[in-house]
C-alpha cells in the first residue's frame, strides 16, 4: 500500500507540471493548446538522449527551453500567421513527431542503461532514502507553482490574465495580445517540456508515443482538482488544485491497476469520459434544471 | 494638441455595403479642450473615436498628437496615453480579476516603469485605496472582490479609474453613461468631470443628450455623413437655447436626406 501510494505521490507530482501548463493556456488565456502531447515527448527525448550522452542536468533544461520553442512555434502560427488556435496547435504537434524522431536519433525509443540521470544523483546524495524520486519531482512542482503564483501577479502575468479574460478590455489598453498570447504558451510548453524531461530521466526511456493523451490527462486532473478544493476563487488555489487534482487521478489510477476493477486498457476511455463530463457538467446542470422547472410549472 | 487633417475611411470599398464613414474630415482639438459630440447613428462618431484609437488605419490623412504622427502607431501603443471608455461597462475590465488587479494592471501598464515583472507594492496599495474612496462606492474595502460581481455602474466608475490612474493625455469618452441606469449615469458623469478638471485631461465625448452635450465641457461639434457640420464654442455655445440645437440637429440630418435625394435624381 506504501508502494501505491508513493508511486500516485510521485507521478501526481511530476504530471502537475503539464496541469500547471494547462492552468495558464486553457484556464488563464483560454486557448486550447494542442501542443502539449508532442511538446512533452520532446522534452522526453531531449532529456534522455543528453543524459544517455552523459549530461542529465543539460537535458532537463534542454527540455524545458525545447518546450518553449515548440510553445513559440504555435503562438507564432497563432498570433502572427492567423492560424486558429487549435489548428496552430496540431501542426505544430504533427511537425514536432519528427522532430522527435529526430531527437532520439531517428529511433522511435531510446533507453538509458547505467547512465546517470537527475534521479540517480539525487539517490546517490543518500539523504532521501527510498523516496528519492519523490523528493525530486515534489521539489520541481513546487518550484513551479511558486514560480507561477508569483509569475500571475507581475506586470506582465497581470497582462496575460487581462488577455484571456477580456480581449475588448486589453486591445483598449497598451497591452498587445499578441506578445502576451506567445509569452502565456511559451511559458505554459517550458513546463509541459520540464514535465516530459523529468518523466523520461525518471522512466529512464523516451518513447516517440508517450505523449498520446497527455493534454487530457491533464485536464481531467485540473478539473477534479477544480472541483476538489473548489478552484478558480483565487490564482493560489487554482494553482494547488493542478498538484491535489494530479495525485488524486493518480491515486484512481493506481487503485484500478491495483485491483483490476477495469481492464487497464480502459482508462484511456474512462479519462477521456471524466474530462467530458466534467467539462460538459455546467451545460449538462443548466439543461436539468430548466426541464425540471419546465415539468414542475407545466403540473400546476 | 490633436490634429485630424484630411481623414477618410471608408468600410466595405467596392462591395453594394460601402459606407463612407468619415470623408476628408478636420480637427484641430486645443489642449484642455473637452469637446462633447453629438451626432445621429451611422454620423462617423465611434468610427472617428476607433481612428484616434488606432483601432484600424485611416484610409487617407493623418492623426497627430502634441506634435507626433501616430497615424500609423498600433492601438496597444497609442492607448499609453489615450484612455477610451464604451458605452458597455462590461468592456474595460477583466471580470476574474480583482478590483485591485485590475487597477494594478491600468497602473503598471501605464506607468514609466517599463520592467514586466514589477509587482503591487505597499504603496501602489495605499494608492489604489485612496483613488476608490474617491469614487464613494465602498469599492476601497472590497479590492480583493472580482470585478465580475460588480454592478454595471461599479464598473463603468473602476474602468474610468483605470484610464486615469495615470492621467492620458487624450481621453475618449464613448457614450461611456448610456447603457447604465439615470442615477449612477448621473454619478459617472460627474466622477468624469471632477477627475477631467482635476488632471486637466483633454477630453472627447460621444453623448445623445443634447442638454448634456451643451452643459458639459467648452466645445461641441455635430456630426453628420463622416463630417462635422457644426463646430459650437464660447458665446455663440453659451447663448444658443435647447430648442435651437434640435432645430440645427434636424437640419443637419436633413441635410444629408437632401443631398441623397440630389444624388439619386442625378442618376
Amino acid at each position: 500500500m506504501l508502494h501505491i501510494a508513493q508511486t500516485a505521490l510521485t507521478l501526481g507530482c511530476v504530471y502537475s507540471l503539464v496541469a500547471l501548463a494547462l492552468f495558464l493556456s486553457y484556464r488563464v488565456l483560454d486557448i486550447a493548446d494542442l501542443t502539449t502531447d508532442g511538446c512533452f515527448v520532446f522534452g522526453m527525448a531531449l532529456s534522455v538522449s543528453a543524459a544517455a550522452a552523459g549530461h542529465p542536468l543539460l537535458g532537463i533544461l534542454m527540455a524545458v527551453i525545447g518546450g518553449g520553442c515548440a510553445g513559440y512555434v504555435t503562438a507564432f502560427l497563432q498570433t502572427r500567421l492567423g492560424v486558429p488556435s487549435i489548428l496552430a496547435g496540431i501542426v505544430t504537434n504533427t511537425g514536432l513527431y519528427t522532430v522527435n524522431l529526430m531527437a532520439m536519433g531517428w529511433s522511435a525509443n531510446v533507453s538509458l542503461l547505467k547512465q546517470t540521470t537527475i534521479f540517480t544523483m539525487a539517490r546517490d546524495m543518500g539523504i532521501f532514502g527510498g523516496w528519492y524520486q519523490f523528493a525530486v519531482v515534489f521539489a520541481a512542482s513546487a518550484l513551479g507553482m511558486l514560480f507561477m503564483r508569483w509569475f500571475l501577479r507581475t506586470r506582465l502575468g497581470l497582462s496575460i490574465r487581462a488577455t484571456g479574460d477580456n480581449l475588448d478590455m486589453v486591445s483598449a489598453s497598451s497591452i498587445n495580445p499578441k506578445f502576451t498570447i506567445a509569452v502565456g504558451l511559451i511559458l505554459a510548453n517550458c513546463f509541459t517540456g520540464l514535465c516530459g524531461g523529468l518523466v523520461g530521466q525518471m522512466q529512464k526511456s523516451a518513447d516517440i508515443n508517450a505523449g498520446t493523451g497527455i493534454v487530457v490527462i491533464g485536464l481531467a486532473s485540473l478539473i477534479i482538482g477544480e472541483t476538489v478544493i473548489s478552484g478558480r476563487k483565487s490564482i493560489g488555489r487554482n494553482i494547488l488544485a493542478c498538484l491535489v487534482g494530479n495525485i488524486i487521478y493518480r491515486f484512481i489510477y493506481a487503485l484500478i491497476l491495483q485491483t483490476r476493477i477495469l481492464p487497464i486498457e480502459c482508462l484511456k476511455l474512462m479519462t477521456a469520459v471524466i474530462v467530458a463530463l466534467a467539462i460538459a457538467a455546467p451545460t449538462i446542470r443548466a439543461n436539468l434544471a430548466t426541464k425540471a422547472r419546465e415539468r414542475k410549472e407545466s403540473a400546476l | 494638441m490633436l490634429e485630424i487633417q484630411n481623414l477618410s475611411k471608408v468600410f466595405n470599398p467596392g462591395t453594394i455595403n460601402e459606407k463612407k464613414a468619415i470623408s476628408h474630415m478636420n480637427l484641430v482639438v486645443n489642449d484642455g479642450d473637452f469637446i462633447t459630440i453629438l451626432g445621429s447613428n451611422g454620423a462617423g462618431k465611434s468610427t472617428l473615436f476607433n481612428a484616434i484609437a488606432g483601432v484600424f488605419l485611416a484610409d487617407e490623412g493623418k492623426i497627430i498628437l502634441d506634435g507626433e504622427n501616430i497615424t500609423f502607431q498600433p492601438d496597444h501603443r497609442r492607448s499609453k496615453y489615450i484612455g477610451r471608455l464604451f458605452q458597455d461597462p462590461l468592456k474595460g475590465t477583466a471580470p476574474h480579476m480583482t478590483i485591485e488587479e485590475n487597477l494594478a494592471l491600468a497602473f503598471l501598464r501605464a506607468g514609466h516603469s517599463t520592467d514586466s515583472f514589477s509587482r503591487i507594492s505597499k504603496k501602489d496599495h495605499e494608492m489604489f485605496k485612496e483613488k476608490l474612496r474617491l469614487l464613494e462606492m465602498g469599492l476601497e474595502d472590497r479590492m480583493n472582490t472580482q470585478v465580475g460581481t460588480l454592478s454595471g455602474g461599479q464598473r463603468q466608475a473602476l474602468t474610468l479609474l483605470m484610464a486615469t490612474i495615470v492621467p492620458p493625455k487624450l481621453l475618449l469618452l464613448d457614450e461611456h453613461t448610456a447603457a447604465l441606469d439615470p442615477a449612477a449615469a448621473e454619478k459617472i458623469m460627474k466622477l468624469t468631470e471632477e477627475i477631467v478638471a482635476a488632471n486637466h485631461t483633454t477630453c472627447l465625448m460621444i453623448t445623445h443628450n443634447l442638454h448634456q452635450a451643451l452643459k458639459t465641457g467648452n466645445r461641441t461639434l455635430m456630426m453628420a455623413d463622416g463630417r462635422i457640420i457644426l463646430d459650437l464654442k464660447g458665446e455663440e455655445r453659451e447663448s444658443l437655447t435647447m430648442e435651437e440645437l434640435l432645430r440645427r440637429f434636424r437640419e443637419g440630418a436633413k441635410e444629408e436626406l437632401d443631398d441623397d435625394r440630389i444624388l439619386l435624381s442625378d442618376h
